[in-house]
């Protein structure tokens, strides 16, 4: 995983409250056992006027200059709540999406974004409406900025602090890989394994 | 000190604690499905890592195969195959347990896995799929995660995990008759909000949840995720032990009187704290139905569709206008009576033998309103052949419904089969999001009871036990 320091860039306020993962990535847009090739099916029920011929939908958006160049997504309550699919965050990072910023998250989407870098953060909804209105005087200039190392979103002359799992803010940080981590710790859930089938014998 | 259910699992299973706020917590079992095991896997391969225990693996084929009889690899779905034939050869090279397609253990992962006894009381567990929070209702700690977090399980035992909140749900009272689990679970949604448990594990208490059948309980942890929680687990009593006994994964006979002591142990102790405490008063509970796009737009069915301008904020009212247009439904009309297209029973919600039983207790004798296309999946290869052991594929078959292999089918539309353009569809499954069985088709969920009765008439209604005598 590349390491997050810095995301700065256009913002695009999508807060509908309650977006699935189903909507974020449709099932019938998961073409092959890959965590690639998922952009052009990003919100495609939403995005596309026709769907066999991927007319673009200029009411949505992320279709809407400037943000088509976005590169966070201000989200409403409970965004990529529903199913498990990792996929949609695949999709959302391929897109070009680096963070998201919301009230509240699906709570495995939020685990999968930590996974893969794409930076989850969560504020208050005042805070998020003082996004939004920043944004929404200029969205072409008013960008911003989020700093993973100080937890800061810089916007204007603001700047909002948010909280952040310790451990992941390391991991994102260094870009490092969790399952690497813990195969060093494999001799710890060896013993810890003996003990416990000892313990539980019939599994 | 005293603890709850969950802490006590949590607590047998921690192997650190890693002084950050997360522990490294010990998975006992792991269940994959072709549509994300099947990521995971090559995804390891890829990487050069190996399954750590293939022993504690299992896997089927549920998600993107067809459910029409005499199906095989080739899928509907454009490209099915690929992911079928794929997890195939992965499972094969990792020699993980495998219930292949038209083999008799093959069904959907949280309908299989209490059957085989795979989920068990006590153990952590965990599936790439969202609904695994369905075998909370045997007293195991399972909860859904995504591929990243399954390929770290796969390859370490482990995954690393901050302790969720606790939540109290805590329901009294015996319900009506005809009102089940599905209702019960739809109501708990509609009044505290899709997002309602977020950052919770709800554990299920009350005289309810210990009348309550195994395959209800299921049925009711299965929607702790609609809810917003990692996941809900009930404590396992005599009823768990007793179903749990004698599966073809569960405690063998030498192993089964410590297994008890263990699994009678799982009790939260008198005075454990829970961060948050909801009680509902069951008998109260009239039969729910959902009338928009998201699991907490439920209404009881002799309910009226809410007003647009009612809710707490002006997002709510804006979700409530786009369901109502997405619906083609109208505020503060009447859901009763609403005409359907469809009629579905399955998913991991509603497709065990109980469900289908009680489908087929109402529709005993009765043919399905004319022009209503009506499907049933049971929910494992088990299921389907004990239902037509007691002639229960007759009475769907007789009554109008097609009766199929079992799978996920069309919970979702997954690119193959679905329900058409603005149909109507009324549903056993866990979504009603939008476009989620099929382009523009619009779900409303409800009990395998309510599904029965709407697809006789034609119409939204609820079941009304006195119609079973007439």
């Amino acid at each position: 995983m590349n390491p997050v320091k810095i995301i700065s860039g256009i913002a695009a306020p999508f807060t509908r409250i309650n977006v699935d993962t189903d909507a974020i990535i449709p099932s019938r847009e998961i073409k092959a056992v890959s965590k690639k090739g998922l952009a052009e099916g990003l919100f495609s029920e939403w995005r596309y006027t026709s769907m066999n011929d991927r007319t673009p939908n200029d009411e949505f958006i992320l279709n809407r200059e400037p943000f088509n160049r976005s590169v966070i997504l201000l989200t409403g309550d409970n965004f990529g709540c529903g199913s498990s699919r990792e996929h949609a965050v695949w999709a959302l990072q391929e897109w070009g999406i680096q963070a998201v910023i919301g009230t509240t998250f699906g709570s495995i989407f939020y685990g999968n974004c930590i996974r893969n870098g794409l930076l989850p953060i969560k504020i208050p909804s005042d805070n998020l409406q003082r996004l939004i209105d920043f944004i929404e005087k200029d969205p072409e200039s008013n960008q911003i900025l989020i700093d993973l190392e100080t937890l800061s979103i810089n916007f204007g002359s603001s700047e909002i602090i948010f909280e952040f799992d310790k451990k992941y803010q390391a991991s994102l940080l260094e870009g490092l890989d969790e399952i690497q981590q813990t195969l060093k710790l494999n001799d710890e859930i060896s013993s810890f394994e003996e003990k416990h089938l000892v313990q539980y014998p019939w599994l | 000190m005293a603890d709850t259910l969950f802490d006590k699992i949590w607590n047998n299973h921690t192997i650190s604690d890693l002084g950050d706020g997360n522990d490294l917590i010990y998975i006992d079992r792991i269940f994959l499905h072709e549509r994300t095991g099947s990521v995971a896997l090559k995804s390891l391969e890829e990487k050069g890592i190996s399954v750590r225990n293939s022993k504690q693996v299992f896997a089927t084929i549920d998600h993107i195969v067809d459910t029409l009889p005499g199906r095989g690899d080739e899928t509907m779905m454009p490209s099915g195959s690929q992911f079928i034939e794929s997890f195939r050869e992965s499972v094969s090279r990792e020699k993980i347990n495998f219930f292949d397609l038209n083999t008799s253990r093959q069904g959907i992962v949280h309908v299989v896995s209490p059957e085989q006894g795979i989920a068990l009381p006590g153990i952590t567990y965990i599936c790439p799929d969202s609904h695994t929070c369905s075998l909370g209702a045997l007293g195991a700690l399972a909860w859904g995660v995504g591929s990243s977090e399954c390929e770290h399980a796969l390859a370490t035992n482990t995954l690393i995990k901050k302790k969720p909140k606790s939540m109290l749900i805590s329901i009294n009272g015996i319900p009506k008759d005809g009102v089940t689990a599905k209702d019960i679970i739809l109501h708990l949604i509609s009044k505290h909000g899709a997002n309602g448990a977020n950052g919770y594990a709800i554990e299920f208490q009350g005289e309810t949840i210990d009348r309550m059948s195994i395959e209800s309980r299921l049925t009711l942890c299965n929607m702790a995720v609609e809810f917003g929680a990692m996941t809900g687990i009930i404590s396992p009593d005599k009823k768990t032990i007793d179903y749990v006994s004698g599966k073809a994964f569960a405690p063998k006979k030498e192993d089964q009187k410590l297994a008890e002591e263990y699994w009678e142990s799982l009790k939260s102790d008198d005075g454990a704290y829970f961060s948050e405490v909801i009680e509902i008063d069951a008998s109260k509970l009239n039969t729910y139905v959902t009338w928009g796009t998201s699991p907490q737009h439920a209404i009881e069915i002799k309910e009226k569709i809410p007003a647009i301008d009612q809710a707490n904020s002006s997002k709510e009212n804006e979700s409530i206008e786009k369901a109502l247009d997405y619906m083609g439904l109208r505020e503060n009309n009447a859901i009763k009576g609403t005409k359907i297209d469809a009629a579905f029973i399955g998913s991991c919600t509603n497709s065990r033998l109980s469900d289908l039983r009680v489908a087929a207790s109402i529709l005993k004798g009765k043919k399905i309103a004319p022009g209503i296309k009506a499907i049933c999946v049971p929910g494992s290869s088990k299921v389907k052949k004990e239902a037509e052991s007691e002639g229960i594929d007759k009475i769907f078959k007789s009554a109008g419904f097609e009766w199929r292999e079992s799978g996920c089918s069309m919970c979702f539309f997954a690119g193959g089969e679905s329900f058409g353009e603005d149909e109507r569809v009324i549903s056993t499954t866990n979504r009603n999001f939008e476009n989620r069985q099929g382009k523009k088709t619009r779900t409303h969920l409800a009990s395998p009871a309510t599904v029965a009765a709407s697809a006789i008439k034609g119409e939204i209604t609820a079941f009304h036990p006195k119609e079973k005598q007439t």
